[in-house]
């Protein structure tokens, strides 16, 4: 906390001082520092194409891209496997997270309550921001429809894998709790005759993890962090403009000083920031709705138009259906694996509870956050119609809606919030840095526990695995939008594959454990309590 | 007829509330109940990492309360011939003492008067403050 409180000031004392000197020199030099970024962009583009066209390579004769499909049919298969689990448990879920199931004897345990508000502050950031005004510019408002589809869809392939995150968690004799895909598909498939197999999918996926912690859970968030800074300290006038690497060093520095310096204050203070920011988000959406709430009736029709028709957007349906989809899955994680990761640590005798809480998730973070941004960039307009016919205009060159100053990504959510409350794009370049810092840790977190799956559990490795965290912070914030947005997705979705073949073996052992908790839920065997756990603590 | 229940509560700092009720039981032949409340929300927020710790830690904050604070004090005071037993819960400290009287059957309640700075007092409320509002028994505040 001394060093950090020593170290933080200085650092934002010497951007801030830097500031206007750097933006004196950029005129004379500016060239030079955007080559910087050019150079990493260059390097890193050609790098990871390959693989980005390996994972969003199209169904042969439909534009859809197979793992699309791949997650959205899995999340479906879920669904009817479990009996609609998602819209029957929610309840249950609810009375779960108030504690109502939590024996006074687990007091000062992971709750249900802490593991989902964890989880969420990893999933809940760029993606609801960035992620929804990348769909919307791409897709248009009809991309909104199926990313609520995706969340509610997707509400089932959480509940699978975090049922099976806690059932095959590994607790050490020291009392750490470490699970995830990692471990369950090792040990689920073990348990069924499929070691071997259960082995290579736990690798593989572990590979895919290591990569995705570094892209979507670093590069991305850094990048539009940076993004957002440049429109706050004055767009292109900005210092920060064309220079990628100094936001990404500052914040570099203070992940390293996290995760590499175990200054677990700053996490603490981000942690209990981030859900406040949060709620002030969706305030400030609500706000802007109701505000606008004459407007409510017509962006909800656009979005059911276009979710069929398109709306002029390129690809019609199916340009709506793809945005909507990749970007809500990008989003809420859904059968991606990492929430199980977080979700393991709960203190509970029913693993199946866990997976009842997880469903949530999605939940806030797609159907309830993704659809206000959504909402919000709706009404404001900055998406380009043609009066005379009310289809959107198709900026060719762009490749997406037209837009005032063809903003995409974070600017253009920002754009659309700044159009009916002129401050709110400075509150969320504080929520857009906070959440990108958020949603790193907790991937950082996840990356170490896949990494050190793979190399070992041990100091050196750890280190090495979070050093080059650090390194890719830069990267992700130098870097074009482009390129860091379809490696991002890319590595992320590529842990979706592995996990989902794991989950089709696996569902079986849940449902079992669902249809004996049920049971004993509805016989009464598992108690009530009246109030939260903390109000009476518990006896040592 | 069974003793009187006295609940202490001890903060680990402020030993005050513990000398004065065990002259008060000694002087009645009432049964000390020690309580020591390690603050803890269900509703915090945790990094990944701490999920990961919490048990351990929770172990950890568990063992260092009971020999470092607790049992000493019980050690001590059974070697002075008082009737004593000892409770470390984790929760909200108020609510968890006022449980505990109601669970014991307690006749009386003993608390320091504050160990918290001015300021952490007027932000999250005084434990002293909440027993002395809420108890519906006796609770005796020592200065």
């Amino acid at each position: 906390m001394r060093v950090f409180g020593r170290c933080f000031p200085l650092l934002i004392l010497a951007l801030t001082f830097a500031g206007p000197a750097l933006s004196q020199e950029a005129a004379e030099e500016g060239s030079g520092t955007a080559s910087v970024d050019a150079w990493v962009d260059g390097i890193v583009g050609p790098v990871t194409a390959p693989f980005v066209s390996f994972i969003f390579a199209p169904i042969p004769g439909t534009e859809l891209p197979w793992i699309v499909l791949w997650l959205i049919t899995a999340a479906a298969i879920f669904t009817v496997y479990f009996g609609f689990v998602q819209f029957r448990m929610v309840p249950h879920a609810i009375d779960l997270v108030r504690g109502r199931y939590t024996s006074p004897d687990a007091a000062g345990e992971v709750t249900h309550f802490q593991a989902l508000a964890t989880a969420v502050s990893g999933t809940v950031g760029l993606g609801n921001i960035a992620g929804v005004a990348v769909a919307m510019s791409v897709g248009g408002p009809g991309a909104t429809f199926w990313m609520i589809l995706s969340g509610l869809l997707g509400m089932a392939s959480k509940f699978t894998e975090c049922t099976l995150g806690v059932k095959y968690r590994t607790e050490y004799e020291d009392g750490r709790v470490s699970g995830g895909p990692m471990h369950y598909l090792k040990k689920g498939m073990a348990e069924i005759g499929h070691t071997t197999f259960g082995k290579v999918l736990a690798v593989c996926f572990a590979v895919c993890c290591v990569l995705a912690s570094w892209g979507g859970g670093n590069m991305f968030q850094a990048n539009q962090a940076h993004s957002q800074l440049v429109v706050i300290t004055g767009g292109d006038a900005s210092f920060l403009a064309d220079r990628g690497w100094i936001t990404g060093l500052v914040m570099s520095v203070i992940v390293f000083l996290v995760i590499v310096g175990g200054i677990k204050s700053i996490a603490r203070v981000t942690e209990k920031l981030v859900p406040f920011m949060g709620i002030l988000y969706l305030g400030a959406a609500l706000i802007v709705i109701i505000a606008n709430i004459d407007q409510l009736g017509a962006a909800f029709a656009e979005i059911f138009e276009g979710a069929f028709t398109g709306l002029g957007v390129a690809g019609g349906l199916i340009g709506a259906l793809i945005q909507g989809l990749r970007r809500a899955t990008f989003s809420n994680e859904a059968g991606i694996g990492s929430a199980a990761i977080a979700h393991s640590a709960v203190q509970t005798k029913h693993p199946v509870t866990e997976g009842f809480v997880s469903m949530l998730e999605p939940f806030i973070d797609t159907v309830i956050i993704c659809t206000a941004t959504a909402l919000v960039i709706t009404i404001s307009g900055v998406l380009q119609q043609d009066p005379a016919t009310g289809l959107y205009v198709w900026d060719e060159a762009a490749g997406q809606i037209a837009t005032a100053n063809n903003l995409s990504g974070v600017e253009l959510t920002s754009a659309a919030f700044g159009s009916k409350i002129t401050w709110f794009p400075y509150v969320l370049g504080l929520a857009v840095v906070l959440f990108a810092f958020s949603t790193m840790i907790s991937w950082s977190y996840y990356g170490v526990k896949a990494w050190c799956f793979l190399f070992g559990d041990n100091y050196v490795s750890e280190l090495i695995y979070k050093v080059l965290f650090c390194v890719f912070v830069i990267l992700g914030a130098a870097v074009s939008l482009g390129a860091v947005l379809d490696f991002s997705d890319a590595s992320l979705f590529a842990m979706g594959i592995f996990n989902i073949v794991g989950l089709y073996f696996l569902a079986p052992i849940v449902k079992r454990e669902m249809t004996t908790y049920m049971a004993k839920l509805r016989g009464g065997e598992i108690p009530k309590y009246p109030k939260a756990a903390s109000a009476s603590g518990s006896t040592a | 007829m069974a003793a009187e229940i006295f609940v202490v509560a001890y903060d680990g700092i402020d030993r005050n509330p513990v000398d004065y009720a065990a002259t008060r039981a000694k002087a009645s032949g009432a049964t000390l109940c020690l309580v020591h409340v390690l603050q803890w929300s269900p509703y915090s927020f945790l990094t990944p990492e701490e999920l990961e710790e919490r048990k351990m830690r929770r172990r950890q904050e568990l063992e260092r309360a009971k020999t470092a604070l607790v049992d000493p004090i019980v050690a001590e005071l059974k070697a002075a011939g008082i009737e004593i037993e000892s409770e470390i819960r984790f929760g909200s400290p108020t609510a968890v003492i006022l449980d505990l009287a109601t669970d014991k059957g307690a006749c009386q309640i003993f608390v320091g008067r504050s160990s918290k700075s001015g300021i952490e007092n007027k932000i999250f409320g005084s434990v002293t403050l909440g027993l002395a509002q809420a108890a519906k028994i006796p609770t005796v505040i020592v200065p």
